[in-house]
């Protein structure tokens, strides 16, 4: 059951042969076992969780089940949950119980998904292995040496081994991508707007989105189906109708079901810097594409190279604006000793944010500073236009583009914890397609030398999430990547 | 480009973060380092190019001005360091 997929599961609750809370219960106990040494959840609300379950099976038995009634899931901790602790990874946030849902929780409760708990994560999302957390580092469920990648660390680690089907995540520069592909999962960040950032702490504005991870593309879907939509509490919400992401998948059985479909390869993302096991795993893929029908072409995105730079103005610039917030009046950390109200300011932020977090204010406040806003800010805001229209042209000559995740496979603890370059360095393929926001999918396509998961990057053009996804549903139709397990969920 | 320490201080209290002066050499390096990345921009010749702040470029949205948030003022309150009736407690700024 734990393996089970959602349309299965659905099956299974409304043929009565578990019930929500059996199921709730099967993933809370998982949790109690294998979480001490995962470090995948902050928090875990058994009790929210069993009563969300039981409201569930009513609506089951009275036949008002929809799609995800019943079905566990995580919130990454960087969603405001009424009432129960979020942390957003952060000391500044340990005593801060939401008073409000964030939109994607009302969503997902409205749907009767039962929250099991809190997923672990980089402080307030910044971070590219989840060792930023103030909580402790997340373990790579393939080999607890590993990092799981990040910042939604917990949320990927918590569905491949288990402890969740699915679970939500936000992908600022590869947040949900990267992680998903460090632990052998299926992860979307679609366009940006298209998941309220309503109660999704912020940290990067114009970059944040709301995203799925599960197991497979047929997973991922159906969650982001219930995710999406119009909200007007988030003011670039957008206005268009919500899809059926799940249904777009069906389609009529061939064994050239991609005959028609043009994939772009960047040339620039097969250049140096690709470990040659992630290589040659990224290549048989793109082979299996290509014997499913799908044609490919090379294409080219030659300014890809300045997103690490320019993301790393943007980021820390809104980064140092939104987490201006946190001044130890209205809510979080507040310093036990101060004098006059800047010194607990400056006391509260300094005992309350981590040393990442600190390093992203104080960049944010330098590019934003008198004298230096043009030189910095304004020029990366160029260079995201022209890497923005590097896609738009890569698109007129094909529907997708594919490429690696990432550079190589998850790296060990501790390896680049004390060097935020070569850490910033490893989110070059994920970092561009969130300055164009754009929507991307990473999905299992293989393992590298050391036996840990390599994934697949597909990012499509505006609003193209059900390509997206339905070119990954036939991959796993036809491959079994995606079955693959660490061996606690095996 | 490289940062001074009384750069790095300055940035600081423009932030409102505490620096104690035996982080200030490694917050310097780490942020010099951060620094050398970013330079790589400088090279790009962006003459002509729009500035993209956003990947929607929308006009923001406009609302009839009335009241739609209902009076939660104990509720979050409850989660403030220091309160007393319905006010957030600072220290005294003006003698």
């Amino acid at each position: 059951m734990i393996n089970a997929s959602l349309p299965e599961l659905r099956r299974a609750l409304d043929a009565r042969q578990i019930s929500a809370v059996e199921l709730a219960g099967l993933f809370l106990d998982r949790i109690d076992a294998l979480n001490p040494a995962l470090n995948a959840f902050i928090t875990v609300d058994r009790e929210g969780a069993l009563a969300a379950a039981h409201t569930a099976d009513q609506r089951i038995a009275a036949g008002s089940a929809g799609p995800l009634t019943g079905i566990p899931l995580a919130h990454k901790d960087v969603f405001c949950t009424e009432g129960v602790l979020t942390t957003c990874g952060s000391k500044m946030l340990a005593n801060f119980v939401s008073p409000y849902d964030a939109h994607v929780v009302s969503l997902l409760k409205a749907a009767g998904a039962v929250s099991l708990g809190k997923a672990n994560m980089d402080e307030f999302a910044m971070g590219s292995s989840n060792e930023s957390s103030y909580y402790g580092a997340v373990k790579n469920p393939w080999n607890p040496e590993r990092i799981p990648g990040g910042s939604s660390g917990g949320s990927a680690a918590a569905v491949a081994a288990r402890l969740a089907p699915i679970a939500t995540g936000t992908d600022t520069g590869g947040s949900v991508r990267q992680p998903a592909s460090y632990c052998g999962i299926t992860g979307i960040k679609p366009t940006y707007g298209l998941v309220s950032r309503y109660g999704m702490i912020a940290y990067a504005s114009s970059l944040d989105q709301g995203g799925a991870f599960g197991a497979s593309a047929e997973d991922c879907a159906l969650l982001l189906s219930a995710m999406t939509g119009f909200d007007e509490r988030d003011s670039t919400s957008l206005e268009r109708p919500t899809e059926d992401y799940a249904a777009a998948l069906a389609g009529p059985a061939s064994t050239r079901p991609l005959e028609g479909l043009t994939i772009g390869l960047p040339r620039e993302f097969f250049a140096e810097g690709m470990a040659d096991d992630v290589r040659a795993t990224i290549d048989a893929a793109i082979a299996q594409y290509r014997a499913l029908g799908a044609t490919t072409v090379e294409v080219s995105l030659p300014n890809a190279r300045l997103a690490i730079p320019a993301y790393y103005v943007i980021a820390p610039a809104e980064c140092s604006s939104n987490l201006s917030r946190f001044d130890g009046v209205r809510y979080g950390h507040r310093a036990a000793d101060y004098g006059d109200l800047a010194d607990m300011y400056a006391k509260s932020r300094a005992e309350g944010f981590g040393a990442e977090v600190k390093r992203r204010i104080l960049v944010g406040t330098y590019v934003l500073s008198h004298g230096y806003y043009d030189a910095y800010y304004l020029q990366a805001q160029r260079l995201r236009r022209l890497i923005a229209q590097d896609f738009q042209a890569a698109l007129q000559h094909c529907d997708l583009i594919a490429g690696p995740t990432t550079p190589t496979t998850a790296w060990a603890l501790g390896e680049k914890a004390d060097d935020p370059v070569q850490m910033y360095l490893s989110d070059i393929y994920t970092i561009a397609v969130n300055l164009a926001g754009l929507p991307g999918l990473s999905h299992p396509a293989g393992f590298g030398a050391d036996g840990l998961p390599v994934g697949l990057q597909l990012i499509g053009d505006y609003f193209a999430e059900s390509r997206l996804l339905n070119a990954a549903h036939r991959f796993q139709q036809a491959t079994d990547w995606h079955t693959h397990r660490p061996a606690c969920a095996a | 480009m490289s940062l001074s320490n009384d750069q790095v201080g300055h940035i600081a209290r423009l932030a409102r973060i505490a620096v104690s002066a035996s982080e200030l050499e490694a917050t310097r390096d780490k942020l010099n380092g951060i620094f050398g990345l970013i330079e790589q921009m400088q090279a790009v010749d962006t003459s002509g190019v729009e500035p993209m702040s956003h990947p929607q470029e929308l006009a923001t949205r406009l609302r009839p001005d009335l009241v739609t948030e209902a009076d939660r003022r104990e509720a979050f309150q409850k989660v403030a360091p220091q309160t007393e009736a319905g006010l957030y407690l600072v220290p005294k700024v003006i003698e």
